[in-house]
């Protein structure tokens, strides 16, 4: 019981690392950019808001609960957007290769939090980490560890705020990109910005702010997983990179729709962490060498969906039709 | 509400100025690079009127009503619409003007709906109401006689739907000044005629349309004026009543010419491909053939007419090998001299190398046959690249076909290695039809070889192809204009939803009968039906 309520447990803090990030590029992939600078702009969201937090604990005795919580968020939406920023001006206004510029996008969010979180460390002295644990305790804080309300409780209560919000979040960029004008001119960039165009829609302005929101959303996402997933820890090897593939993977997955993204995030961190838990929950006993393959169950699920998506051939399930084109008004 | 304003606006102004101009462009310059598309143009719209815009390919009908409708901005030269003058940096400056296009691509997002598409773009409240737009768009297709489902997605519509939808778009948004650029290209005579029925409608409601067409016969029959534009530039105004046919053509060619196209009488028939009971389905088993059977004789012209979908592409591709058929299906070759060849399981190199060659133009031009980023020579080496010696390209014989290519057809490029994609749509399909010719196959396939092409040029397909047949090739012609069917081919087969419908002799076949064919499978009967086109 303890084992399926702890894989359960780690599965939906994993699941909202990887939605957060899937939410920010889908919306960026709305708009017709494939941004696989995810990765980099979670790392660099992760450090940002970590250095937020561990630089305000440090400046003051009594830190504010309140500033804890907005100084972090702001910090790691805002660096992750200014990457985003700089991939719209490379993709849009001066339309690079996108995948180029993504993946050079990783390159650099990688770098740059490296970089920093070595001034960072040289700080505390410290060789390998440092903790922001007062910031973590509150962003931690939740509803089970005032009631404690058993099994239900652990399940469905003991995460922090941002673990709701990101639910929320794919809830009402579903509604935004459904049911307003701004979510249907959006979806129409991304399908075909010419007619987007001539339909009078400033096509620049929507990929640019789509691709930047998206890019802060995925930051965001990188602070959750210091934060919470690493209880406030932060080390430049953190695995954060690998998160953000996932993210994109994920994207995918949920075939373009922040609702889906709901679901298969939770799925797809489950899988990721069948291969710890199963053994223990089942009692059965197998070599590290399946235990290795057993990881690989999301990679082969996303797979297996791609497979689908494509043999089903349904328009709606289908990526942005100009996904990874460049636009430019006066092409003939 | 807000479109309703303008509306009224523009109206109230109208009757302020009763002769006025609705849209008036003076000395309008469009270059792209070192290509002048548009120079010095200067003519003007009135209000309630049909104007046609007449001129070959590559004229620049097009570029001058894109700059009306924002998506060029002109380089010189000013633009006023009633009488004030404008600055129109946006299609979104276009819309506020009152001024609405309708592309010859329609500009329409596959997996939106009908409704979703119309909204597409326009301000308002945050959420959308989409209850009160399907009203809206009802309310539209009352007035003018419209049929449009709101609630159908693109993606499942006909071409002719697509084209409703796009006028109700332009409608919705309160356009005074319409543009049409070739509307008719991709509609059935029945279909043509509703569109000037909806045509003659707006012009009673006092709004101003611009037609861009290559069909005489058509600006005879629609329009109220004639322009005439000529290599980019603007040549003159003509009363359409004062007008015939003859005279438009040579003001639009800028020489003398007839406009009859040769049918020599066929002689010396042999048979070369015999088609039996050959069916074809989509990937998603859906029948696009069904028991085809027929037979094409060197030296005629076979005509293959139907509404765009019916089929022809299908046929054509599985007679080349490109699309794979069903059991029972059979294309039998009769070579000159020996056993008759089955073409159904070779491979589409062995189908060319026996000499049957394919040109294919689709919508886009550039899909089907060229690369759009490689030049005239690189383009005609795609064929050829397996002959000579192995590994190194031979570019001398390439390069050789690729001039004379531009001097038989007058294909306008500024070098043969320019990227064809920067080429007008007409000389795209120069080159794409005179290398299929080149290949001196003994069947040649073409499909929409004048599609978009002017009259001069078009002519001049039409000469290749005749010489073709007096040579004793077996032509295949799958067009779209009914009238050069009529006039160019020996029989015509129709398709309608992947049928034959009919195949009739060209000769003494009239253009209602084919019409009628191509929107009822098993040909005219006696009470034809008014919703005949949606069999396709």
């Amino acid at each position: 019981m303890n084992t399926l309520i702890s894989w359960l447990h780690s599965s939906i803090i994993y699941g909202t690392v990887i939605m957060f990030g899937a939410l920010g590029e889908i919306l960026t992939e709305k708009s017709g950019h494939l941004n696989l600078g995810v990765p980099g702009l979670m790392y660099l969201g992760g450090f940002a808001g970590f250095a937020g937090a561990f630089t305000y604990e440090r400046s003051t005795d009594s830190p504010s609960k309140l500033l804890m919580i907005i100084i972090p968020l702001l910090c790691a939406f805002f660096a992750a957007l200014l990457g985003g920023l700089l991939y719209s001006f490379l993709t849009v206004t001066l339309r690079a290769n996108q995948n180029v510029t993504g993946l050079a996008l990783t390159s650099l969010g990688v770098g740059v939090g490296t970089f920093g979180s070595a001034r960072l460390l040289s700080v505390t002295g410290s060789q390998s980490y440092s903790v922001a644990s007062a910031t973590s305790a509150v962003y931690t804080a939740n509803l089970n560890s005032v009631f404690n309300l058993g099994a239900f409780g652990q399940i469905l209560l003991s995460y922090g705020f941002l673990t709701y919000a990101a639910i929320a979040l794919a809830i009402l960029m579903n509604y935004f990109l459904m049911h307003t004008r701004r979510g249907l001119n959006l979806r129409a960039v991304g399908e075909d910005p010419g007619t987007a165009d001539a339909a009078g829609i400033n096509v620049t302005l929507y990929k640019y702010v789509a691709t930047c929101v998206g890019g802060g959303i995925c930051g965001v996402g990188g602070l959750y997983y210091i934060i919470e997933y690493s209880s406030g820890k932060w080390s430049s090897q953190n695995g954060l990179e690998a998160i953000g593939w996932l993210a994109v993977a994920l994207v995918i997955f949920s075939t373009w729709k922040p609702k889906n993204a709901i679901p298969a995030s939770y799925l797809f961190a489950l899988l990721f962490w069948m291969a710890t838990n199963l053994p223990t929950l089942t009692g059965i006993r197998i070599s590290t060498s399946v235990t290795e393959l057993l990881k690989m169950t999301p990679y082969v699920v996303t797979i297996l969906v791609l497979v689908i998506a494509s043999t089903r051939k349904k328009k709606e399930n289908q990526g942005p039709a100009s996904l990874g084109r460049s636009y430019f008004r006066e092409e003939r | 509400m807000k479109d309703n304003n303008c509306d009224m606006e523009a109206r109230t102004e109208a009757a302020s100025a009763p002769n006025g101009c609705a849209v008036r462009l003076t000395g309008i310059t469009k270059r792209f690079g070192s290509v002048t598309a548009n120079s010095n143009i200067t003519m003007d719209v009135r209000r309630g009127e049909v104007l046609a815009l007449l001129g070959e390919n590559g004229s620049g009908k097009t570029t001058l009503m894109n700059m009306l409708s924002g998506i060029y901005y002109p380089d010189e030269g000013t633009i006023e619409i009633n009488g004030e003058a404008a600055s129109i940096r946006s299609p979104k400056d276009a819309f506020d003007l009152g001024i609405g296009m309708i592309h010859q691509h329609f500009k329409l997002v596959d997996v939106f709906t009908a409704a979703e598409n119309i909204v597409l773009g326009l301000p308002g409240k945050s959420s959308l109401n989409m209850r009160a737009v399907r009203e809206r768009i009802l309310e539209i297709c009352k007035k003018y006689g419209f049929d449009v489902d709101p609630d159908r997605k693109v993606y499942n519509m006909s071409v002719s739907e697509k084209q409703t939808l796009e006028i109700v778009k332009v409608l919705y948004r309160g356009a005074d000044i319409l543009i049409l650029d070739e509307p008719t290209a991709v509609l059935t005579p029945q279909e043509t005629e509703r569109l000037f029925d909806v045509i003659r409608n707006m012009r009673a409601d006092g709004k101003s349309i611009i037609i861009i067409t290559h069909k005489l016969h058509e600006v005879m029959e629609i329009s109220d004026r004639v322009a005439i534009l000529r290599r980019g530039e603007y040549i003159t105004t003509l009363e359409t009543k004062d007008a015939d046919e003859k005279t438009l053509a040579e003001a639009m060619v800028g020489e003398k010419l007839s406009l009859n196209i040769d049918r020599p009488e066929p002689h010396g028939l042999v048979k070369r491909l015999e088609v039996k009971g050959l069916s074809c389905v989509d990937p998603e088993g859906v029948p696009t053939l069904t028991d085809i059977s027929f037979s094409a004789y060197g030296g005629e012209i076979l005509g293959v007419a139907g509404i765009s979908g019916c089929g022809q592409r299908e046929l054509l591709e599985s007679i080349a090998g490109l699309e794979s058929t069903l059991p029972g299906s059979s294309v039998l070759y009769y070579p000159d001299d020996g056993e008759p060849e089955e073409l159904i399981g070779k491979s589409p190199r062995e189908i060319r190398s026996l000499g049957v060659a394919l040109s294919f133009v689709p919508e886009d031009r550039l899909g089907m046959g060229l690369v759009g980023s490689m030049g005239m020579t690189d383009n005609m080496m795609l064929k050829s690249y397996n002959s000579g010696a192995p590994v190194f390209l031979h570019k001398k014989d390439p390069s050789a076909l690729a001039g004379s290519v531009r001097d038989d057809l007058g294909v306008v490029t500024p070098s043969l290695s320019t990227p064809v994609r920067r080429l007008s749509g007409g000389n795209v399909q120069k080159v794409l039809v005179g290398r299929e010719i080149a290949e001196a196959p003994t069947v040649l396939m073409t499909a929409y070889a004048v599609r978009g092409l002017d009259i001069n040029t078009s002519y001049a397909i039409y000469k290749l192809l005749n010489e073709q047949k007096e040579k004793g090739v077996a032509v295949i012609y799958v067009g779209e204009d009914i009238d050069v069917l009529l006039e160019l081919c020996d029989r015509i087969l129709i398709l309608c939803g992947g049928v034959v419908s009919g195949i009739v002799d060209a000769a003494s076949a009239t253009k209602e009968e084919i019409g009628l064919y191509m929107t009822k499978a098993g040909g005219p009967s006696p009470a034809p039906s008014e919703k005949g086109d949606d069999v396709c």
